[in-house]
């Protein structure tokens, strides 16, 4: 479904990414494990078009993503829950929801998904006309999910979710994450939290300093000695 | 005259003329808000609105119809004008630093200044605007003029139109969230030049009515005549809180009525002194402005 081959990404004069290639499935989730700065982030915004890439090819269902605005890969089915949660402070939870719809044109699917989320998530139903820069760190991570589902994503990346939550929290983030996969949407997930994110994952790639340097299936992954020294703390 | 009658008086000017100063502010600090820019060249948009509805009443003589004629002409063309300013000017500096694109928007306002004195249409002598003749409702001591109420209610109107399209459609929405965070509208799918555009459009177009209102009241129309009304725009922008539209209406009529109780009671000739004495002091006492929020810069 998509597939990155020898990307290279810049920032200035730094190279943030050396000739990365990873690709992921439909239906599956896959991690992309690593260190502060190993570049998690670096390639999703280089697959969600934030960045320009310098080299390589990111490909999406058959169509290069090289050059394609930002904006136009979200219409294809690609979104990104990102880093930080990112969600709009000034607007109200519902407005919000609205933004994730952006791209939609179909009001009565609209509202059904409107429906969907507020089941999935009851804690936004209770607060949907509150400024959504009020909500707590757990909520506003909700939010920022089911801002992205409602652009109906077939691939959704997302950035460390579990960010600044307590254990408790970011077991139901996860909880939900593997919900959206299991009703039909990819996964790509970037985490520090390697442990649970190798627990959710089909497969999993190590990022270290801009280059993957491990691949395989995220149970023998977090089975494997290097992995645990170096990310799971054992 | 009593004081009161005297205060009244010019509370009621002070009103009409605020009312086009807000006009005015909102499009600074929509611009503001979603691009970090002050758009120096926005007092200029005020001329040529005043000029697109100068050309429309001198060639069909001022009625009730030609007014609302004048005033939609005057918006189109500064709506198109503020887009192609944007797309021309400032968008290939969109990354480049902020200091650039203040000093282009200086460039642009210059060169609009001077572009119109060139073009024989407009040229650079005073032209006089043709307005309504004046009627006088007098109420109790204060004499209230038509041309204030129009000036008022239009500029009331617009101002309400503003908000409703800021806050309850989805372009208004998608404004907002661009203007609070840029790549997250990317990662919405937002088609974040475009509403960029769109803001550009807005405030441009109030700019015209502004424009066509102002030269209704002092009837003369020239290409530096948006300058001054610019600067004060700007001044009632920061003073209301730079990026806060309710803080640009607020500031358009503490500015108004701070000028016009100037001219009544202190002396005309200080009138602008006050004007950018207010602004001086917003910056020692509350740089934010009266609605502005306190947000500390992202890295």
């Amino acid at each position: 479904m998509l597939k990155v081959r020898g990307l290279n990404v810049y920032y200035g004069n730094i190279h943030a990414l050396h000739d990365c290639s990873f690709e992921v499935n439909e239906g599956e989730i896959v991690t992309l494990i690593g260190a502060n700065g190993a570049g998690k982030t670096t390639t999703m915004h280089s697959i969600s078009g934030l960045i320009p890439i310098h080299s390589g090819e990111i490909e999406f269902l058959g169509q290069s993503l090289k050059g394609v605005p930002a904006n136009k890969i979200v219409e294809m089915g690609l979104a990104q829950v990102p880093e930080g949660r990112r969600i709009f402070a000034n607007l109200t939870v519902m407005e919000n929801l609205e933004m994730g719809a952006y791209i939609r044109r179909d009001k009565q699917g609209i509202k059904q998904d409107y429906e969907m989320i507020f089941s999935k998530f009851p804690r936004l139903k209770e607060r949907y006309r509150q400024v959504a820069g009020t909500l707590s760190g757990g909520e506003q991570q909700m939010l920022a999910m089911a801002r992205t589902l409602m652009s109906r994503p077939r691939l959704m990346l997302l950035d460390e979710p579990s960010m600044g939550l307590a254990p408790l929290l970011v077991k139901e983030i996860f909880a939900i994450i593997q919900e959206i996969n299991r009703t039909g949407t990819t996964i790509l997930l970037v985490e520090q939290n390697a442990n649970m994110a190798l627990a959710i994952a089909n497969r999993a790639y190590v990022l270290e300093t801009g280059k993957i340097v491990l691949s395989g299936d995220a149970k023998e992954l977090a089975a494997s000695e290097a992995v645990r020294k170096a990310y799971l703390g054992g | 005259m009593g004081f009161l009658h005297e205060f009244l008086q010019q509370m009621v000017n002070g009103l009409s003329l605020g009312s086009i100063y807000a006009l005015l502010a909102l499009g600074y600090t929509m611009v503001y808000g979603i691009v970090k820019l002050i758009n120096f060249a926005h007092g200029d948009i005020l001329m040529l609105g005043a000029f697109g509805g100068f050309f429309v009443l001198a060639a069909y003589g001022v009625t009730p119809l030609t007014f609302v004629l004048a005033l939609l002409v005057g918006m189109i063309v500064c709506a198109v004008v503020g887009i192609v300013i944007e797309k021309t000017c400032y968008k290939p500096l969109r990354n480049a630093p902020r200091i650039n694109a203040l000093i282009t928007a200086i460039g642009v306002s210059i060169f609009i200044e001077n572009g119109a004195r060139v073009v024989k249409v407009i040229g650079p002598n005073p032209k006089e605007f043709p307005t309504f003749k004046t009627v006088n409702f007098p109420i109790g001591d204060v004499n209230i003029s038509q041309i204030q109420i129009i000036v008022f209610v239009v500029s009331i109107a617009l101002m309400f139109l503003l908000t409703y399209i800021v806050n309850h459609t989805k372009l208004g929405k998608a404004m907002r969230a661009v203007s609070f965070d840029r790549p997250a509208a990317y990662l919405m799918g937002i088609n974040v030049d475009w509403i960029i555009s769109f803001t550009f459009a807005l405030g441009s177009a109030l700019a015209a009515a502004a424009g066509i209102l102002f030269a209704s009241a002092y009837p003369q129309v020239e290409p530096y005549m948006g300058i001054i009304p610019g600067l004060k725009a700007f001044v009632a922008a920061v003073l209301g809180g730079i990026g806060s539209i309710p803080g640009a209406m607020l500031g358009g009529f503490i500015m108004g009525i701070a000028e016009t109780l100037t001219k009544g009671f202190i002396s005309s000739q200080l009138a602008d002194a006050i004007a950018f004495g207010i602004l001086i002091l917003i910056l020692v006492v509350k740089p934010s402005g009266i609605l502005g929020k306190n947000v500390s810069e992202k890295v």
